[in-house]
Parts: structure tokens; C-alpha cells; sequence
């Protein structure tokens, strides 16, 4: 039974993620139709009533368009986002136990840049296109920030793997020590996933940008892909910064799965709440105060693991 | 075994990725099919049990072809690179250099008298291949990385058209004169 356990788990992740995802997006909805004034309810469903209508649409056809990149562009996103949880540990199970799943991680998160654009371009529209080109621009402030956060925990864990990473935080969780790579993972999930202040990709200054000539099944896939991206960046937080499945009573995947809700909330939460950002005035503040941070935090947590309190 | 297969696998699809680049019309399509070729490059590093260095050559070319893409669209001169147009120029010339070189690898792979691997599975392995490269060139490097790195930041500084002198005035003083603001109002 045991030696089929990552089996199963790979097999839930394509149902769990989804899930989660179609939660949020109610939500998220939920809390729209509730500042509008109209009835929460009806919002809360509104995600649904999307699936539905989307499943039944007839793809517009759009001329000229790359319908190659395109459509790995639209079906990619909701990819990526299974394949960056198949490296989370649930427990002592992992679907995946790969001994470097922090760069694997990194590397779907960059995959995403070649997807994003790959959407922008294959429409052949302007607007589309701009889209494209707006995702590159915010995805060239947040990568590297984005990579030496997830460098402060591998190097105070001593290890790559996602496992032993989460293992490293039974005294104290990273995201008590390591605040600042903390916030800036978070910061950068909502970027990689198009969401709240880093939603210009697809802003309506731009008629829908990247999803403004979408139609039908192809449109279904990338918003679901969107809000499976924020479930996946939530989910790989937890062995990264909260500690792993560790917590009272409950069995250890159940922990692993409240704090990834946790996080997400906090992601809906936020990105809310903060209003859109241009990306061309991210570079700066990536460049000139993310990075700068994100590479003291790294100082400051070599220094205590090569002094010994190692593992914190 | 199956290691086997999938770096064959793997081999054919870098390799006719690679060709592909040549034979689409599009500027986009040509950059992705590189892409994918050196996707398919990673994964026959990962079937020799190099778990990171296959990794991170998928990471860095898809990152680097993600940028790619947009130079190659923005600066493809008089053909605009919106409309389907020919990969291949200087055709006689490309094509014997290519099999030249072609012919020369190939002939240095079958010719080379490579060292006799141990097919015991060894620990630390990106490590140890770490240790061979530059173990004894590590001095060469450290010098010639901030090379780089100061040549980089020169050439970039050197093309760009504001400087802050543009930018602040004759007396670098007061708000800066930007066309388009940067996220900190500096």
C-alpha cells in the first residue's frame, strides 16, 4: 500500500488543485457581488455559471492567429500548476520526491514566462500582444527576487529538496526567520498568476489583454489556470515557509492542506485589496529595493547557518 | 534501460527541434522550437543522473528564450518579424560550415578515447563533475566572472541613450526628467 501512496497523491492532484482553485474564484466573486450590493450568493456561483457558459461557447475563430502557441500557451498555465504541487510534501508522501524540487519549482515558474507570452502572441492581436509583453516586463522585476527567497531556505536547510526543507523548520517556521523571503515568495506568486496588483497582463485598460481574444474552452483553461497557479504558489509555501505539515492533532496532510487554504485566503485577501501596479515602474522597485532585500536576507541567513544555529 | 530510451528520445527531439528552428516562418515559432531543443538537451542531462545541472539548463533557456523572443521581434530590421518570413540567409556559406562542423563534433565524439565510467551510482555527482570542470581553473574564473559582469554593466551603461545627466540636469539635482516614471518617484 505505502509504495503506492505518491501514486495516489499524483493522481488527487489534478482533482485537489482545481478544487481549491474553483473555491477561491468563488470567493473571490463572492466578495465582488458583496461590495456591488447585489446578493452574495448568486455571486459566489458565478465562477459555475462561467464553467458552464465557457464549456458551451464555440471557439471564435481568429485570423492569422498561431494557434500552435497559442493553445500551449492557453492549456500550459494549468499544467505548470500541477506540476509545481507534485514536489510538495503531504506528510512523509510526496508525489514526487525529486532531491532538487526548489529549482524544479523555479524552473515551472519560469516556464511561465514562455506561456504568458505564448498566449499574448498567438491571438495576433495588438492588445493581446501588449499583454504578452506586460507579463515579460513584470516577470523580468520579480524573477530574481523571487529566486534568492527560495535560496533562503534551501541554504538554511542545507538541501534542495522540498522535504528536508520543511524537515528544517521544526524549531522555528522560516517564515518567522526568514521574513522578508517570505513575503516576497508571496509577492511573487500573485505576480506569476496575473493576480491583484500584478493583473495588468490582463487588465481592462487592455480589453481583457492576454484573455481578450480567448473564447470558449481555451478561456475556461487559462482563468481556471490562473487561479490554479495561486493554489499552487500556496501550496508550495507551506513546506518553504510554514512549516511543513507540523502542527497539533490533526494527521500531517491535513495541516499541509489548512495552511495552503490559509495562505491562498491571505492571497485573495491581499490582492483585493491592492490596487494595480503599471509594470514598467516594477522594475525599479524590484531592482532597487526586492533585490537589495532579498539579498541581505540570504547574508543574514548564511551567517547563522554557517555559524552553527543552523536550522534555526 | 529506460534512461536509455529516453535519452535517445530525447536526442531526436533536440535534434530535430534544432532543424526545425530553420524551417518555420515565424520569428516566435523559430525561438520556442530552440526552445524545446534545449529542453529536450536538459532531459538527456537528467538521464545521466545530473538531477541539477539538467534542471537548471531547462530553467535558464526557457527564461532566455522567453526574453529572446522579443528581441528577436523587435530587431528583425526591414522584415518586420509580425509576418511570416524566411529563418535562413546566406544559405551556401551556412550550409558548409554547418556540415563541417557537424562532421568535425561528430567525429571528435567516436574518435575521443572517452574515460571509462564506473556504472556504480556515485554520490554527490554534480559535485564531483563540479570538481573536474573547473577545480583547477577556479582562479580563472573568479577573474574572469566580475570581467564579465563589469563588461556587461559598461557596454549597458555605454548604450544607453539617458544618462543622469538627462536625467537630473547639468547639476544632477532636483526630480529626475523621465519619460516614463519609475515605481519609486525617484
Amino acid at each position: 500500500m505505502a509504495e503506492y501512496l505518491p501514486l495516489i497523491v499524483a493522481a488527487l492532484i489534478p482533482l485537489a488543485v482545481p478544487v481549491l482553485a474553483l473555491a477561491a474564484a468563488g470567493l473571490d466573486a463572492a466578495l465582488t457581488a458583496r461590495a456591488r450590493g447585489t446578493s452574495v450568493a448568486v455571486g459566489a456561483a458565478r465562477p459555475l455559471r462561467e464553467i458552464t457558459r465557457l464549456l458551451r461557447q464555440q471557439r471564435r475563430t481568429v485570423l492569422g492567429a498561431d494557434r500552435l502557441l497559442w493553445r500551449i500557451g492557453g492549456v500550459g498555465l494549468i499544467v505548470a500548476s500541477f506540476l509545481a504541487v507534485i514536489v510538495v510534501p503531504f506528510g512523509d508522501t510526496v508525489a514526487a520526491d525529486l532531491p532538487i524540487g526548489v529549482v524544479w519549482f523555479n524552473t515551472i515558474d519560469v516556464a511561465l514566462w514562455a506561456l504568458w507570452w505564448m498566449l499574448g502572441w498567438g491571438a495576433n492581436g495588438a492588445y493581446a500582444l501588449i499583454g504578452g509583453y506586460r507579463f515579460l516586463a513584470q516577470a523580468l522585476a520579480y524573477e530574481l527576487p523571487l529566486m534568492f527567497a527560495l535560496t533562503a531556505p534551501a541554504v538554511a536547510a542545507g538541501s534542495l529538496n522540498v522535504g528536508e526543507v520543511a524537515d528544517a523548520q521544526s524549531g522555528l517556521w522560516f517564515v518567522v526567520s526568514m521574513p522578508i523571503a517570505a513575503l516576497v515568495y508571496l509577492v511573487s506568486v500573485a505576480a506569476f498568476s496575473a493576480w491583484g496588483p500584478f493583473s495588468p497582463a490582463a487588465g481592462r485598460d487592455l480589453a481583457g489583454g492576454v484573455l481578450g481574444e480567448l473564447s470558449g474552452i481555451d478561456r475556461l483553461l487559462v482563468k481556471a489556470g490562473r487561479w490554479c497557479l495561486l493554489v499552487a504558489g500556496s501550496a508550495f509555501a507551506v513546506p518553504m515557509f510554514f512549516g511543513g505539515g507540523a502542527g497539533p492533532l490533526l494527521p500531517e496532510p491535513v495541516w499541509v492542506v489548512i495552511k495552503t487554504v490559509l495562505v491562498l485566503l491571505v492571497l485573495v485577501f491581499a490582492g483585493r485589496a491592492i490596487p494595480a501596479v503599471p509594470p514598467q515602474r516594477l522594475a525599479e522597485i524590484g531592482w532597487v529595493v526586492l533585490v537589495p532585500l532579498t539579498l541581505l536576507q540570504l547574508l543574514i541567513t548564511s551567517i547563522v547557518s554557517a555559524t552553527g544555529t543552523g536550522g534555526m | 534501460m529506460i534512461a536509455s530510451v529516453l535519452f535517445w528520445i530525447s536526442a531526436l527531439v533536440a535534434v530535430v527541434a534544432g532543424a526545425l528552428v530553420f524551417k518555420v516562418d515565424s520569428m516566435a515559432r523559430a525561438t520556442y522550437a530552440l526552445a524545446l531543443s534545449f529542453i529536450a538537451v536538459g532531459v538527456a542531462v537528467l538521464t545521466m543522473r545530473q538531477d541539477f545541472v539538467g534542471i537548471i539548463v531547462i530553467l535558464m533557456m526557457v527564461m532566455e528564450m522567453a526574453i529572446m523572443a522579443v528581441f528577436m521581434i523587435s530587431y528583425m530590421g526591414m522584415n518586420p518579424a509580425l509576418m511570416p518570413m524566411d529563418m535562413t540567409h546566406a544559405k551556401r556559406p551556412a550550409a558548409a560550415i554547418a556540415t563541417i562542423v557537424f562532421v568535425g563534433l561528430g567525429a571528435a565524439v567516436l574518435l575521443i578515447p572517452w574515460p571509462v565510467i564506473d556504472p556504480q551510482p556515485v554520490e554527490g555527482l554534480t559535485e564531483q563533475l563540479g570538481e573536474a570542470m573547473m577545480g583547477s581553473k577556479m582562479l580563472v574564473m573568479l577573474t574572469v566572472s566580475p570581467v564579465l559582469f563589469a563588461t556587461i554593466v559598461a557596454s549597458v551603461v555605454l548604450a544607453s541613450p539617458r544618462g543622469r545627466y538627462d536625467r537630473y540636469g547639468d547639476r544632477l539635482r532636483g526630480p529626475a526628467h523621465d519619460p516614463e516614471p519609475g515605481g519609486l518617484g525617484r
